[in-house]
């Protein structure tokens, strides 16, 4: 069997307008007519599935997906329910829809299939359904969006839906529901005089959109905590389904984007972007955050009770680069009670009446073993770990060459350090601190970094006063 | 362009710029002598599908075994509390029928259809067949849009009635013998700001408790929202395991038991002050208008409520709470 793929990706809007009444405006007209071309573009592409992440869909206990084979309903939207009923059945693959469920759970993610009688389906992934895939001819899967996944929950489900797309050789085409400004007016307008409800919203909306036209998706997703709070009004869900598309198309800034039309739905920002997987040479991803294959965050708090095991003793082995001599030169300083570098440098340096020392991590010198624990495994995957310990050796680690240099922890004049998650380890290394370097009283910067160069949470880099020379 | 929307942006730009929120919150109503209607109760009665859920009736698919019982026996005696108390209606406030342009009522006789909650389709598929008072709906309806809220009347009838306004609406009252009067949450708050829902909603009371004494009729009025409202992410392989239920953090209690001790002590205008730091810090159900609208609708009472039960649902604090107005009648007339 051939390996399965994305062959499309679609951005379209929410709201009923385009289903109940398009003929009322033109702008609803111009989005209904570019929902049609996507429905043959899908069509075209032979594609065999069809995946919603609908915005209006949100969840609250992990991440749900549809798995009634045939829902059946009557929609009524809560704000536009005088333009009319929409009724529908859809044609939904439940088997694909427990088959991602598992792969979520694989991936470490809380999820659950539903398949209820009577279920709201969205309004959402109603309309989406309605206009892109109007005989019910492709089967569809819908999955909710969480409001508390961050991007690294919302990547992973996004490569948990890949994995079974591969696997079982689907066509697929992945589809997010959403607004671009989400601000509508709050208050009755004739169809006539909609617009963007904002300059600065249609703006913003145009320079996301140069973006997707150049099949620069990986760069919407990287702006979208900033899009949120430009453009969208305060609901929990924020503009994250740009996190899932990305993932689904293996975060690409290279795909061939179009966009179909952009109009306003009562004020909002509503758009149909075709995004094919084709390569355009815009450029390539540039990743900024932590490549995510697997989520660890906050989804046990039902049994918090159930203390973690900390491994505090130092493990054995770690992955990482390969270990240097430390240099030697005149002002070097350099000690064998201390790890050795990952590069061509010395411990510390001496200039004046200054000591500069490299960047300092957690490292064991002679094993080269981790207290507290690596933070991921050879293969990249995350591992719990303890901050205070891994702080703790820090400052052992250089407490050892300031007194290779014939001082102590007591010269310490500034220190930058590193964090590579500041929200899960800020509170532990500052306890570490305070009861450490905090009592020497150097002045302390301290920044959030994507990654450090072995598998460890955090690295200070250190200026002290030098021992006098004798 | 239609003329109410101008008229909107200005009496909200309007409240914004320059009216003393608190003066108006302050100022008492004026009596309106020439009415027979009263507000007997009003009540903070939250939603939660898995107090309907634990307690098995036939309208409910799922089956419990129990579970959530404090916060069940606190309905029972909500209930037992007004088992005397004639009234004709019940007008209620859900934040689960959520509208972002203006603020809409049920507006037809009758509802009758299966409701199944999209967070929870697990424990909710409830059978549902209610009245509509929809005398009072357009009473209400209208003076709202003459105090320049937007306003909308639902009319369709393949509306789904959301499953706050059902589940408040069981527990309340099983029998549903009761027509009701069903406000949406106008998000306001997510379109400015807390400041800013509150104005609207406490002239939304306003209006409503105008409606209420003009109409003639008994009314018990009901915000159906929690207090704290910071959720597991998880729920247990049985939702009614009572030994994983508790509050998720201390300081979502402190700020619970902060509004308890107003509510029971009668300083509801120390709410409404307070109602921007406590919806904001215990990501609080309040934003959907529907505490301050209640207070509103019962002129900010200074005498003491009746704490009828409080409990934790999936870590969210909820707090059954009845303001015996009958019992405060120069209040209510």
């Amino acid at each position: 069997m051939t390996e399965g793929e994305i062959v499309g990706s679609y951005i379209v809007p929410v709201h009923p307008h385009t289903v109940l009444v398009p003929e009322q405006n033109e702008g609803w007209q111009r989005l209904r007519l570019a929902f049609d071309e996507a429905a043959q573009r899908i069509k075209d592409a032979d594609a065999d599935l069809l995946i919603i992440y609908s915005t209006t869909w949100p969840s609250i206990i992990g991440h749900q997906i549809q798995a009634n084979p045939n829902p059946e309903w009557v929609m009524v939207d809560d704000d536009f329910h005088d333009l009319g009923s929409i009724p529908y059945s859809f044609n939904i693959d439940a088997d694909f829809a427990h088959a991602w469920n598992e792969a979520n759970e694989k991936r470490g993610l809380k999820s659950r299939t539903v398949n209820y009688t009577g279920f709201p389906i969205d309004v959402g992934s109603v309309v989406a359904l309605k206009l892109l895939n109007p005989d019910n001819a492709i089967p569809a899967v819908i999955v909710s969006s969480n409001v508390y996944a961050n991007r690294s929950e919302t990547t992973v489900l996004a490569k948990a839906c890949l994995d079974v797309i591969k696997a079982t050789g689907r066509k697929a085409v992945a589809v997010t529901a959403m607004s671009l400004s989400n601000r509508m007016f709050t208050a009755p307008i004739e169809p006539k005089d909609d617009k963007i409800h904002s300059l600065k919203d249609d703006e913003w909306n145009r320079k996301i959109l140069e973006f997707l036209g150049e099949g620069r998706l990986e760069d919407v997703g990287q702006l979208s905590r900033t899009i949120h709070k430009q453009i969208r009004v305060q609901k929990v869900v924020a503009f994250k389904p740009m996190w899932w598309l990305s993932g689904m198309n293996d975060n690409r800034n290279n795909l061939t984007g179009e966009v179909l039309a952009y109009e306003a739905i009562h004020g909002a920002g509503g758009a149909v972007v075709h995004l094919d997987p084709a390569a355009s040479g815009a450029g390539d991803k540039e990743y900024d955050e932590d490549d995510v294959e697997y989520f660890a965050g906050e989804r046990n708090v039902l049994d918090a009770e159930e203390e973690t095991e900390i491994i505090v003793e130092a493990t054995p082995k770690t992955s990482g680069p390969a270990l240097w001599e430390p240099t030697t030169g005149a002002d070097s300083v350099n000690s064998d009670a201390a790890p050795k570098p990952v590069g061509m440098y010395p411990h510390a340096r001496r200039v004046g009446d200054l000591l500069y020392l490299s960047g300092v991590g957690p490292r064991q010198p002679g094993t080269n073993a981790i207290p507290g624990g690596p933070i991921s495994d050879g293969q990249g995957n995350p591992l719990e770990y303890d901050i205070k310990a891994q702080t703790q050796a820090v400052v052992d680690n250089i407490t050892r060459i300031l007194e290779e240099a014939g001082g102590s922890i007591e010269d310490v004049l500034d220190v930058t350090s590193f964090l590579v998650d500041m929200d899960r380890d800020f509170s532990g290394y500052n306890e570490v601190w305070a009861n450490t370097l905090g009592r020497v009283g150097p002045t302390r910067t301290t920044l959030a970094i994507r990654a450090l160069p072995t598998p460890i949470a955090v690295e200070m880099k250190v200026i002290a006063k030098a021992p006098k020379l004798n | 362009m239609c003329q109410i929307a101008p008229l909107f942006e200005a009496w909200v730009y309007g409240r914004l710029n320059g009216r003393n929120a608190d003066a108006d919150i302050a100022t008492k109503h004026v009596a309106l002598s020439m009415t027979q209607g009263e507000i007997v109760a009003g009540c903070l009665a939250p939603h939660p599908p898995h107090l309907v859920y634990a307690e098995n009736p036939p309208q409910n698919e799922p089956v419990a075994e129990g579970g959530w019982e404090q916060l069940r026996w606190g309905y029972e005696r909500l209930r037992e509390s007004l088992k005397d108390v004639e009234y004709d209606a019940i007008v209620l406030l859900s934040p689960h029928w959520q509208t972002y342009v203006g603020t809409h009522f049920l507006g037809l006789p009758n509802f009758k259809s299966l409701s199944v909650d999209p967070v929870f389709p697990n424990l909710f598929r409830y059978h549902y067949d209610l009245n509509i008072d929809v005398d009072l709906t357009s009473k209400i309806h209208d003076k709202a849009a003459e105090a320049g809220l937007a306003v909308k009347m639902m009319e369709n009838p393949d509306f789904r009635v959301d499953y706050g306004t059902i589940t408040t609406g069981h527990m309340f009252n099983p029998a549903w013998d009761k027509p009701l009067v069903v406000i949406s949450s106008n998000r306001s708050r997510d379109y400015y700001s807390v400041e800013v829902m509150q104005e609207m909603m406490i002239e939304l009371g306003k209006v409503t408790r105008e409606a209420i004494l003009e109409s003639g009729k008994k009314v018990v009025v009901i915000a159906s929202n929690s207090l704290s409202h910071r959720h597991f992410t998880t729920e247990s392989a049985i939702p009614e395991d009572m030994s994983k239920e508790h509050i998720t953090s201390h300081a979502m209690h402190l700020w619970d038991m902060r509004m308890i001790d107003y509510f029971r002590t009668g300083q509801a205008q120390r709410i409404l002050n307070e109602m921007p730091e406590f919806t904001e810090q215990a990501i609080a159900e309040s934003d959907g208008g529907g505490l301050s609208w209640l207070l509103s609708t019962l002129d900010v009472p200074t005498y003491p409520a009746t704490l009828h039960g409080y409990g934790t649902i999936i870590g969210t604090g909820n707090a059954i709470v009845e303001w015996p107005e009958r019992d405060h009648k120069e209040a209510s007339q």
